[in-house]
């Protein structure tokens, strides 16, 4: 079976500052995978070039089979994206937004899917208000809403904890969980542990660009997996903690 | 197709609802315009030589900032990369900001020349004058976009955007000058039709090169 | 191979001074003033032969991704500024002779000025667009977009100057002199010769060094 995200030797440096030194990857359908990283780590360059967002300098990704480099365009369908940046329009409603990313994608029975997808995260009363007086967390479900709209089969979500209420981050869990029984993929990077460790059925952790660690989800316990966080980028839990504030 | 309507329609609702661009090109490229008349004030005989170069010139420096305006606006909340995001062709995302910037543009003459008429006592409603505007808007619209992309992301971009635009606009801003001063003139349309299918060339040139180039520019 | 290109060039260089300002005859004109010409002629030539680098490694390096052409092609525009100003400098000493004016808005003139406007502004963004690939890219789009302008701006202006002009603008007429003699022809050949070379080994020279920069900065980035 193809594999959702399969990823060798990536690379990619911002002028003499490498992000990715080779990375290497492979994620199952059906598996969501969460990666720890420190800062700087390169786990947000990871998120940007498996969404065609940045240009690797070298190595090879596919996603669903697609390659990155040949079948960009087609790629774009299968993914759906969350990051720091909401991608929304301040003075468009909510409603407007994602008409709008509905129709560049071509979705069909568009609709119908926004009802679904507002009813999904919640957001049915806020609809037809503009994105500007939506408070952060609401704004954030918003563009988890623009980014599962059309469907895809495999979510990048980098950080996507940042500004969620704890009551809109069981939204999400619930969100992911119904993805992956569903037969699609996750990548998740995160700084908050219990999230990650709650969210992934799988666990890596990147330092300086590589990936220094992968494991199932089960065979760790969090103990564990903190001494080995540790260990492998030098940083303490509380380090940790603390760049995640 | 959809997605370009899309992109289009997205840029009009905006703009029509913040006014951020149009309004305070406007009211710029206004002031340019009177900066030039207390400046010529003096010399009141040269004006029907100069108007066409004085609104011209007021144009492109309003052009410059409409241009910065419509990209910034777009990247306040990553919008540019949520286009990005779309599995649509690159020279989509292209063609749609250089329509809107070029429809931002044109209601901003369509808003100056009027007053322009007025204050220079000169008949600019002429039919070369508006093919002329048109043609040089959408050329400063081709170029334009593409700069306007790379500026987002360089340093001292209020700067750069102007330093790589005004340089390559040269022919159109030439064309558009020597054009209305044919109208001018009385000239009829053989005396404006060098520089309309110079202009033309430019567009066509340009267009294609920037649909072509846009999403090397786009990636990080 | 790029110290036989010096000590040729050198060797060149002395024997094209020589037939410049020696050798060859004084112009009916312009008398003296023409030797400027010998200067600013092969150094105009090579500021558009350095552009017309940059547009071809731009081009290149956008199809093949190969960090070379995107070396070669930032090396050669900034000799092609260098080489630019040379003209606009010696043009305007050789216009203030030929048509005692240090400036004129003739066709080649204002596209020479126009030239090194667009890749000044080339080595500006060079300077502020992002480092590494993104950088690069934006500086090939330009050199593409630059280039490709050029023509259209000499026309344009052309096209200007065959039109009647406001009063007390008129245009002067380009070519005041004509190159009379062999002697002249020999040695305006043997300049630009000469100047080709120094421009071949000066690209060499500068492409190299970036080389060695990249690979530096290579090195120190695997040790950090």
């Amino acid at each position: 079976m193809t594999p959702a995200i399969e990823i060798k030797g990536l690379q990619k440096s911002y002028g003499p500052r490498p992000a990715l030194r080779g990375v290497d990857l492979s994620l199952a359908f059906g598996q969501a995978l969460a990666i720890f990283g420190p800062n700087g780590s390169g786990k947000t360059t990871l998120i940007k070039v498996l969404a065609t967002l940045a240009q690797a300098d070298g190595g090879t990704a596919r996603i669903a089979g697609l390659d990155l480099q040949q079948s960009e365009t087609a790629l774009r369908r299968r993914i759906g994206v969350v990051t720091h940046q909401t991608y929304l329009y301040d003075d468009l409603t909510s409603y407007e937004n994602l008409r709008f990313y509905g129709r560049l994608f071509s979705v069909p029975h568009l609709e119908a899917r926004i009802s679904e997808v507002a009813a999904l995260l919640g957001l049915e009363e806020r609809m037809h208000q503009r994105v500007r007086t939506l408070s952060h967390g609401l704004q954030k479900r918003l563009s988890i809403a623009r980014a599962v709209l059309h469907g895809p089969q495999v979510l990048l979500l980098d950080e996507p904890e940042a500004g969620l209420d704890p009551q809109a981050q069981e939204v999400l869990a619930r969100l992911l969980a119904e993805h992956l029984h569903g037969g699609g993929a996750a990548l998740i990077t995160t700084h908050n542990v219990e999230q990650g460790l709650a969210l992934g059925s799988h666990v890596a952790i990147l330092a300086q660009g590589r990936v220094v660690y992968r494991q199932e989800r089960p065979a760790v316990t969090e103990a564990e997996f903190d001494e080995t966080y540790a260990r492998l980028t030098g940083a303490s839990r509380q380090a940790r903690d603390e760049a995640a504030q | 197709m959809r997605a370009l309507l899309s992109i289009l329609w997205k840029d009009l609702l905006l703009e029509i609802r913040t006014k951020e661009t149009v309004t305070p090109v406007l009211v710029f490229a206004l002031l340019v315009v009177v900066i030039f008349d207390f400046a010529l004030e003096p010399r009141r005989d040269l004006i029907v030589t100069v108007a066409p170069g004085v609104l011209w010139a007021s144009i492109t420096f309003a052009g410059v900032l409409g241009l910065s305006r419509t990209f910034t606006l777009e990247q306040e909340r990553g919008g540019l990369q949520g286009l990005m995001l779309a599995p649509i062709g690159r020279e989509v995302i292209y063609l749609g900001k250089f329509l809107s910037s070029f429809i931002f543009m044109l209601a901003v003459e369509a808003a100056i020349l009027p007053v322009f008429s007025a204050i220079f006592n000169l008949p600019f409603f002429l039919p070369q004058v508006w093919v002329q505007a048109i043609l040089a808007t959408l050329g400063y619209a081709a170029v334009g976009t593409v700069f306007a992309a790379m500026s987002l992301n360089t340093r001292a971009r209020d700067i750069m955007l102007p330093v790589l635009f005004f340089p390559i606009v040269v022919p159109v801003l030439m064309a558009a000058v020597e054009g209305t001063s044919a109208a001018l003139r009385g000239e009829s349309w053989s005396g404006a039709l060098r520089w309309i299918q110079l202009t033309a060339a430019f567009d066509i040139i340009f267009t294609v090169l920037g649909a072509m180039t846009f999403g090397l520019v786009l990636k990080e | 191979m790029l110290s036989y290109l010096i000590v040729l060039g050198g060797a060149l260089m002395v024997a094209n001074l020589f037939l410049s300002l020696v050798w060859s005859p004084p112009d009916v004109n312009l008398t003296e003033g023409v030797r400027i010409f010998y200067f600013h002629a092969p150094v105009a030539w090579v500021s558009f032969l350095a552009f017309f680098i940059v547009f071809v490694a731009s081009i290149l390096y956008l199809t093949r991704k190969e960090q070379r052409w995107d070396l070669l092609a930032n090396a050669s525009a900034e000799i092609g500024v260098l080489f630019a100003t040379l003209m606009l400098i010696s043009g305007s000493l050789f216009a203030r002779i030929a048509w005692n004016v240090w400036w004129t808005w003739d066709p080649r003139l204002t596209t020479a000025l126009i030239l090194w406007f667009i890749y000044v502004g080339y080595l500006m963004l060079r300077a502020y667009a992002p480092q590494g690939a993104q950088g690069a890219r934006y500086a090939a789009v330009l050199g593409i977009i630059g280039f490709v302008d050029v023509p259209i701006v000499y026309f344009s202006v052309r096209l200007r100057t065959l039109h009647p002009r406001p009063i007390g603008t008129g245009g002067a007429e380009a070519d005041t002199f004509n190159l009379a003699s062999p002697e002249m022809v020999i040695t305006l050949v043997l300049s630009v010769l000469t100047f080709t070379l120094l421009f071949a080994a000066l690209l060499w020279l500068r492409y190299r060094m970036k080389e060695v920069e990249e690979a530096t900065e290579r090195i120190r980035r695997d040790y950090a």
